[in-house]
């Protein structure tokens, strides 16, 4: 073993501190681990970063060979601005992606905890058959919906679009609800009965209480979900209720250049909902990783 | 005090008043694309609204297939959430044979209908009826630079052919320098490359289908005209072309790296720098005929039957399509920015004329291109650069696909033209054309 020796600031040798090599070998796995997760995070953020960045380009810098060099100019958002009244989509995209979280979690939480407690021996194909709704492409029923929504006029609604959005997010909704839900002692909602309290009061005060986190990361999981649905927000709006989805989609174009003026749209799209995540992200890992250690 | 006693009243009042006047406003929704031309239109807003004060207009602006997927499913269900759609030439016909479009066979006299231009306003009507009104109208035409061709002691001639075009690109293509020989549509899409190959297989001489709708895409016709698109812009196009549409093109030519660009006329107005001369303006190449050689599309206004606002719309869409409003766009921002392609009186106006250098070749190549008669041999259909029947575009997009294959060098032109003939004439048989 050597004995390293570094300087200390008045100039005298002073003896490191010794370090064994399991230390040295678990500093190095934890440094290249530290380097693989900033690699990732890079590389997942990088097309936003890119988006923000080309914003703020003119449109033919925005066309141009990617740089980093450019004169910062505010034009595209001024021009964005000008074309479309942002503060009606954004509010729209408010109204429907926590009023869809909202009437999905009403939904949810007693059809999980009835599943989560009160098992049947159907209970898992049940599960199974919900999250199958999710594997059919929404073009494929995009016609009949079309014609229910316009025969009982919610066509160009947020009513319209909660309700889709709430169905869209419900099996995902009940899933993760059903996991937590799982997870939780079935000893503390026994106490409970045991003292008196009713079903109702077992939800209220001991269940969701207990897994409040839980409940907070799905809620949030189905805004962002919400938020940045695309394909019905655009098939089933037109003026009225179109959300901020449609409002990037106004952007783009087969003719003339666009890039610039898309980006700039996009970053006032996700700005809220970034905003949002980011003051949110403590509740969201710890609903997250909920359960996961014991 | 007295203020706060009747305070309810006055509201209520104001309230029924409001609610009176919101009873007598029309509120129209305009689905369009997110064109130049149509933003432009949408600018305008306050002057129609000033004129009609009856009338709000509510706008819906989407990328072009967005608009046409959504437009198309609120139209075959009668949805009835739009009062004026932006179609083109494509979609007029087969929607106003399903009667989804209502007739505009009674516009005022005012609106000039004889000013349209004769080959825009056969392309929108269906039975000698127009069921949509022009907003703006576009061919076909060659782009070059000018300053490169006296370079090399060549003069452009009045009709330039692919064969020259194609000696052209060779004698100018510099790729060390980053001049291409000639920039075309690559992408794949029934509106993007195959609105290219389609004129280009009419003017070699092919067609979509014979006269009992047998596809024709394996003749030699074809074999030679994507043959020669797929080998002109290897060996003389900019790199990546595959993936290059209009936009890509214009960026690129606007950059000054293809010595040749041939597209939309609508690019002219959008490349064009008084301040610099070096374009010049070309009609579009031919080769065995002159037939076809040149596309035609129109973005126009129509007014779906399921709307509920018919009236307040045509007074909308006669608006938007008049020499009056030609006018206010010259008058708010400049003769450049005017919608081409639509009215006569635009291209005799001598403000214009002088605005736009390349007006007679916009309006030549127009007038020039002729929907029911764009192929060598007899077609049963409409359409220059694509054939005016529903399976069309899903057709158009399939071959489009096989044809930048082709070009990317994943298959063969042969392979390619085959594969699609296959797949058209299995669609054909699905679609009862065929037995």
């Amino acid at each position: 073993m050597t004995t390293a020796r570094t300087k200390s600031l008045s100039g005298a040798a002073v003896p490191a501190v010794q370090r064994s090599p399991l230390t040295d070998a678990l500093l190095n796995r934890r440094l290249w681990l530290t380097v693989l997760g900033w690699t990732v995070a890079v590389l997942i953020f990088f097309p936003i970063f890119w988006m923000v960045l080309t914003g703020f380009k003119t449109e033919t810098e925005a066309i141009a060979e990617p740089s980093l060099i450019f004169s910062p100019t505010l034009e595209s958002y001024a021009e964005v601005q000008q074309r479309a009244g942002y503060a009606k989509f954004a509010l729209n995209s408010v109204v429907v992606a926590f009023g869809s979280t909202l009437l999905a979690l009403l939904i949810a939480i007693p059809a999980a905890y009835s599943m989560a407690f009160l098992p049947t021996k159907r209970t898992k194909g049940t599960l199974l058959w919900m999250l199958s709704t999710k594997m059919l492409p929404p073009v494929g029923v995009l016609v009949p919906i079309y014609l229910l929504f316009r025969d009982t006029g919610l066509l160009d609604t947020r009513t319209g679009l909660i309700i889709v959005y709430t169905l869209m997010n419900l099996p995902i909704v009940v899933w993760m609800l059903y996991t937590f839900f799982k997870d939780m002692p079935k000893d503390i909602l026994e106490a409970g009965r045991m003292d008196g309290a009713s079903t109702l009061q077992e939800v209220l005060y001991l269940l969701l209480p207990l897994t409040l986190p839980g409940i907070a990361s799905t809620g949030l999981l189905s805004v962002i979900l919400s938020w940045n649905e695309a394909f019905w927000s655009l098939n089933l709006t037109s003026s009225n209720a179109a959300p901020l989805t449609a409002y990037i989609a106004s952007f783009s174009s087969p003719e003339g250049l666009f890039w610039a003026k898309l980006s700039a749209a996009s970053t006032m799209a996700i700005a809220p909902i970034l905003v949002f995540g980011w003051l949110t992200q403590k509740q969201m890992v710890r609903g997250l990783t909920f359960g996961a250690v014991k | 005090m007295r203020v706060i006693r009747h305070l309810p009243l006055t509201t209520l009042t104001a309230a029924i008043a409001f609610a009176g006047q919101a009873q007598a406003q029309t509120e129209i929704t305009v689905g369009t694309v997110n064109n130049n031309d149509m933003v432009i239109m949408q600018s305008l807003t306050d002057a129609f609204e000033q004129a009609h004060p009856d009338i709000t207009l509510d706008w819906v602006v989407l990328e072009e297939n967005v608009l046409r997927q959504r437009l198309t499913t609120d139209i075959a269900t009668q949805g009835g959430q739009f009062d004026v759609m932006t179609i083109g030439t494509y979609e007029v016909p087969i929607w106003a044979e399903q009667d989804w479009l209502t007739p505009l066979d009674d516009l005022p006299a005012d609106y000039q209908i004889d000013d349209l231009l004769q080959s825009v306003r056969k392309g929108l009507s269906y039975d000698g009826t127009l069921h949509a009104l022009p907003f703006y109208a576009e061919s076909s035409m060659m782009f070059y630079r000018q300053d490169l061709f006296s370079d090399a002691g060549i003069t452009m001639p009045e009709q330039p052919t692919w064969q020259q075009v194609r000696d052209w690109a060779e004698q100018l293509h510099d790729p060390a320098n980053e001049t291409y020989g000639i920039c075309l549509r690559g992408k794949p899409g029934w509106g993007e490359n195959m609105a290219l190959v389609s004129t280009m297989v009419n003017t070699f001489g092919g067609r979509w289908f014979d006269m009992d709708w047998n596809p024709q895409i394996d003749s030699p016709a074809w074999q030679e005209a994507v043959g020669f698109y797929v080998d002109l812009l290897n060996n003389y196009g900019p790199p990546g072309a595959s993936s290059n549409g209009f936009n890509e093109n214009q960026a690129l030519f606007s950059r000054g790296n293809c010595a040749m660009w041939v597209d939309a006329t609508s690019a002219a107005g959008r490349i064009f720098d008084p301040s610099q001369s070096q374009l010049g303006f070309a009609p579009a190449p031919i080769a065995e005929t002159p037939k076809g050689s040149h596309w035609l599309w129109s973005w126009a206004l129509a007014i779906p039957a399921s709307s509920d606002s018919k009236d307040a719309a045509r007074e909308f869409v006669t608006w938007a399509t008049s020499q009056e409003y030609v006018e206010l766009v010259a008058k708010e921002k400049g003769w450049a920015s005017v919608p081409p392609g639509t009215r006569v009186s635009t291209y005799e106006n001598p403000h214009y004329q002088e605005a736009a250098p390349f007006a007679d070749f916009v309006l030549n190549a127009i007038q020039g291109a002729d929907p029911t008669d764009s192929t060598l041999e007899p077609s049963p259909y409409v359409g220059v650069q694509f054939v005016g029947i529903p399976e069309f575009q899903s057709i158009g997009t399939q071959v489009g696909q096989m044809v930048a294959a082709a070009l990317t060098g994943e298959t063969s032109v042969e392979q390619a033209l085959q594969a699609a003939q296959r797949a058209t004439e299995r669609t054909m048989q699905r679609a009862g054309y065929l037995d």
